[in-house]
């Protein structure tokens, strides 16, 4: 095996790596004028890193699994499904961008360049098996979020979400830390075989604290309840696309990091954790979908919508069955779609001399006034809600089956019956825009890239969406069956 | 079956309704009449080749399509006159809707078209999932028929709407996912003959009869369906009343009694007492009634309240009654909010007391309210009397005294749908806005007269829409046998005289008139 194969897995990341260094260097150069072109190579790197992770994923799907640089980092089919949805999830990001800032005048180089560092860091993420990886992927994507969320330096609400995000993020890394600490020291190792070895021997009070302090810093950074409370500030105050980037890629990568956490090293020790993530799963839905009623502003409406959303992926962390690890992934697919089209949409809601429209009153009548976009949001929202026949509907059900064949039947029927509460207020917006009278008459224009993302969004999440499901469940039962394939 | 009708009945409403979202108003409404009585004349097609007496489940489909989900379809006797209901609705719906919608004609199009493929759909659906799937997808479009072109209050009722409904069946999806598991199938036919273990079973049918109960509606959940109906347009109003509520019967006549015969015999109880309340609340909630929307919506709730008695008498009589009372009612209360739309799309108003002399003005559109007024009393000779006799009957063989309820429910039904229509029609012309509205025009007549034919063949010649359920009802009270309660009003066998009564017994020395 040697360095040649070790390379060979992470050029993904090496790939992105130098991509980014390049462009940063080119970027200190030639100031401001190239971000556009910036931008692109960005994206076509992170389209290259998609495509490489796409045949890689045919590889371990084959059984092709691998470790690299020791056991520091594994590429297998649940490493590459996450980092797809990853980098699709940033291009994505990148294409709803540059529009944003442009009118303000903001927009440079940096932001493609950080953007990239992040996806590196959570590849990084999603492929750790080892305590020490996990924690620089995971510094490494944080300190790039931190500077995003920051980025329209003239507004100060967008720094306070940095800052706040910053002050917030340091603590639950600490605490993530603190955790590793530990668990390093009960089971005398890093490694993520080594620790699931040493568990399976000895399993003392010290090491349940180790487990839960880990799990609780990764609660905050997926935004789960009881860590939840930075997210509707943050998502407030971050400029749209930046929210929409929180919303999507980050969430991934931090998922799947709870979920080979919670079942690689922590494997064993399922009873242990699991009365954590439900309690976690049950609370983000109900404080998720009760928190959201009463908001006016869209941002912090979906930034509420995304905790909610979070309770229903732990349904499948909790059922702790490989079929729940696939439902998790399937889940996350299904939403990172959802998020990215909601988010498009909000991105188009704009008037023409560029002030965002991103409360109630500004979208009452949308049905009349661009029935277009009415009509998609209509289909993501009842999306969201989980109402068949669109596609959301799915990832419900497939989380929900996990929890019945799980036999946790009160887990299954409590969360279901929360996600009620969720409904009304995405049936809220589907009001406001078609049964409210228009308010005053606007026009949208937006980027080609805009509508594009939007409409493959919510190609997505309509009926059609369940044309993936052969392709969309095979790659996530064998990426759920991987995590428990350690021997 | 080779061709495929059932998917051809779902395809062309599906696709007219994609039509009418990109097409103006009167090209929609064109479109949505056609699509629809296409579908009717597909349906005729579907009745007249339905094999009586043949095998149980006709017209098979099945596809396997993605995750272990099949696109299963077929369809029984009970499933065929409940489409048929539905398809014969549907025209009418449309014809309803002609004038009286103008904004946004092609969405209001699309929605009812789509509302059509989904119920054609839950009654055709013959796996658990797409059951399911075909079941909660119509909240969209209702929801958006509701809040788009309904009355003033309509966000209020859209929201009710959906939420309740929404939360009685999402518990029923958590039961069908144990089911699946449980039982390794999610074929419903193959379910309807699984024995799940008692325990299960009442936690089952729990789930079921939230949903079920719910979309019924039963009392103490029924509060939606006032609002809802009353904030509706007229043609929203007959789909719920006509299709929509069937949905719950229909589940309980599929699912809760034949995949759960021992809780359902168990729970048969709590069905009884809140089918008698409702029975009689509804009906004296009926009574005071201003507005004749609600009227009739609390009506319906009564007359549901029989469907559910007859359905847990477990007999062939109150099954087959229930389902008698499920289509004469949808067709009858249907009329009557069509006959509501008739005058409500000339004085813009519900409100009973604005009205009043009908009959002097408008004879006609007089004497097709008084057919459906005595048609929802249940007089002989329509539709529902037919069911609620059948209905009664069997639940007479149960109790007698659940009987002696539900039948007083009938003598209330009678004096709000009397009163009602003195007040509308009888009396003295006290509005002269309402005096001087002209009479039925020709689309009213095509909207009523059909209806008013079906409901006085359903009274005269009920055995055309026996027959093909006959067979199915008996295999449902076969499965059923077991756990059918004690009867408390069963013919009693007694030990038989020896003798005639009038035997005259012989005089064994012969007649005092020989001495």
């Amino acid at each position: 095996m040697g360095y040649a194969n070790s390379l060979y897995l992470t050029s993904a990341e090496i790939g992105l790596s130098i991509t980014g260094l390049v462009l940063l260097l080119v970027t200190a150069w030639t100031g401001r004028g190239a971000a556009r072109i910036i931008t692109i190579a960005a994206a076509a790197a992170l389209f290259g890193a998609l495509v490489f992770t796409a045949f890689m994923m045919d590889d371990t799907m084959r059984g092709l699994a691998g470790y690299a640089f020791g056991d520091l980092f594994r590429v297998d089919a649940f490493s590459s499904l996450s980092k797809i949805l990853i980098y699709i999830a940033t291009i994505a990001c990148l294409v709803l961008t540059p529009h944003y800032f442009d009118r303000r005048g903001e927009y440079r180089g940096e932001y493609p360049v950080l953007m990239l560092f992040s996806a590196v860091g959570m590849g990084m993420m999603v492929s750790a098996t080892n305590l020490m990886t996990l924690y620089i992927g995971l510094e490494m994507s944080s300190l790039a979020s931190y500077v995003l969320a920051s980025f329209a330096r003239s507004d100060s609400r967008s720094s306070e979400a940095g800052l706040k995000y910053f002050v917030l993020g340091g603590l639950a890394s600490g605490i993530i830390l603190y955790g590793i600490s530990l668990v390093y020291g009960f089971s005398g190792t890093t490694s993520y075989d080594g620790i699931r070895l040493a568990f399976d021997t000895q399993f003392n009070t010290g090491a349940v604290f180790g487990v839960v302090f880990v799990l609780a810093g990764v609660a905050f950074k997926v935004a789960a309840v009881p860590f939840h409370m930075w997210t509707p500030d943050v998502y407030e105050g971050a400029p749209t696309p930046v929210t929409t980037f929180f919303a999507s890629a980050p969430k991934v990568a931090a998922v799947a990091m709870l979920v080979r956490l919670a079942f690689e090293p922590f494997g064993g020790q399922s009873g242990s954790w699991q009365q954590i993530v439900i309690f976690a799963a049950l609370a983000s839905i109900v404080v998720g979908a009760l928190g959201a009623i009463g908001q006016q502003n869209l941002k912090r409406l979906l930034a509420y919508s995304s905790i909610n959303n979070v309770g229903f992926i732990l349904i499948g962390l909790a059922a702790a069955t490989p079929q729940g690890a696939s439902a998790v992934l399937v889940y996350l697919a299904i939403y990172v779609f959802m998020t990215l089209g909601s988010f498009a949409a909000l991105l188009i809601l704009r008037d023409p001399e560029g002030d965002k429209l991103t409360s109630f009153a500004d979208i009452a009548g949308l049905a009349t006034r661009s029935p277009a976009l009415a009509w998609c949001l209509l289909a993501l929202m009842f999306s969201l809600a989980g109402i068949p026949p669109l596609f959301g509907f799915w990832g419900k059900f497939v989380v929900f089956q996990a929890a019945v064949q799980a036999d946790m039947l009160a887990l299954a029927a409590i969360g279901i019956a929360a996600s009620v509460i969720g409904a009304f207020y995405y049936i809220k917006f589907v009001k406001v825009m078609f049964f409210d009278e228009p308010g005053e008459v606007r026009s949208f224009s937006a980027p080609v890239g805009h509508w594009a993302v939007l409409a493959l969004s919510v190609l997505v999440v309509s009926p059609l969406g369940y044309l993936l499901t052969p392709w969309l469940g095979r790659m996530a039962d064998a990426a759920g069956l991987t995590l428990f394939a350690i021997p | 079956m080779d061709f495929p009708i059932l998917s051809i009945m779902l395809a062309i409403p599906f696709a007219a309704a994609i039509a009418c979202l990109f097409l103006s108003g009167p090209a929609a409404r064109m479109v949505a009449l056609g699509a629809t009585l296409f579908d009717l004349a597909l349906g005729i097609l579907l009745w007249l080749t339905f094999d009586i007496g043949g095998a149980q489940w006709q017209f098979t489909e099945r596809a396997s399509l993605f995750a272990g989900f099949q696109y299963a379809l077929g369809i029984d006797g009970i499933a065929l006159l409940l489409i048929m209901l539905s398809v014969f609705l549907m025209p009418i719906c449309i014809l309803a809707s002609w004038d009286s919608i103008t904004k946004r004609v092609g969405e209001y199009m699309a929605a009812f078209l789509l509302m059509e493929v989904l119920m054609i759909g839950v009654f055709a659906a013959q796996d658990l999932f797409l059951f399911y799937i075909f079941f909660e997808a119509g909240l969209i479009p209702m929801y958006l028929i509701i809040g788009v072109w309904g009355g003033d209050n309509r966000i209020y009722a859209s929201y009710k709407f959906f939420l309740y409904t929404l939360l009685g069946s999402v518990l029923m999806l958590i039961a069908m996912l144990w089911m699946a598991n449980a039982a390794g199938t999610t074929d419903i036919p193959t379910l309807m003959q699984y024995d799940f273990a008692a325990g299960a079973q009442t936690w089952l049918w729990l789930a079921f009869f939230a949903s079920f109960a719910v979309k019924m509606p039963m009392w103490p959940v029924h509060t939606w369906l006032p609002d809802a109906h009353v904030q509706a347009p007229t043609a929203g109003s007959v789909i719920l009343a006509g299709v929509l509520l069937k949905l719950g019967g229909y589940g309980f006549i599929r699912f809760s009694l034949p995949m759960f015969p021992d809780a359902s015999a168990q729970l048969a109880w709590l069905v009884f007492a809140l089918s008698m309340v409702a029975v009689i609340y509804t009906s004296l909630v009926a009574l005071v009634q201003a507005d004749m929307k609600k009227l009739i919506a609390y009506s319906s709730v009564a007359h549901m309240a029989i469907v559910t008695v007859g359905l847990f008498a477990f007999n062939a009589q109150g099954l087959e009654g229930a389902m008698m009372v499920m289509l004469g009612h949808g067709l009858v209360s249907g009329a009557l909010f069509l006959c509501v739309g008739v005058i409500y799309d000339r004085l813009h108003t519900r409100e009973i007391a604005r009205y009043g002399g009908l009959s002097i003005n408008m004879p006609r559109y007089a004497l097709f309210f008084l057919l459906f007024t005595m048609a929802s009393i249940g007089l002989p000779g329509t539709s529902n009397f037919v069911g609620e006799f059948l209905a009664l009957a069997g639940i007479y063989r149960v109790s007698t005294f659940v009987t002696l309820v539900c039948t007083t429910g009938i003598i209330l039904g009678a004096a709000y749908m009397l009163y009602l229509y003195r007040r509308v029609a009888f009396g003295e012309q006290k509005n002269a806005d309402a005096a001087r509205m002209p009479d039925l025009n020709l689309r009213e007549w095509a909207m009523l007269g059909p209806i008013a034919a079906a409901t006085l063949w359903m009274g005269i010649y009920p055995e055309s829409f026996l027959a093909p359920m006959r067979s199915d009802i008996a295999m449902l009270e076969a499965r059923l046998a077991p756990v059918s309660p004690h009867y408390d009003s069963e013919l009693a066998v007694g030990t038989p005289r020896e003798r005639a009564a009038n035997y005259v017994v012989a005089e064994e020395h012969g007649s005092e008139g020989a001495h």
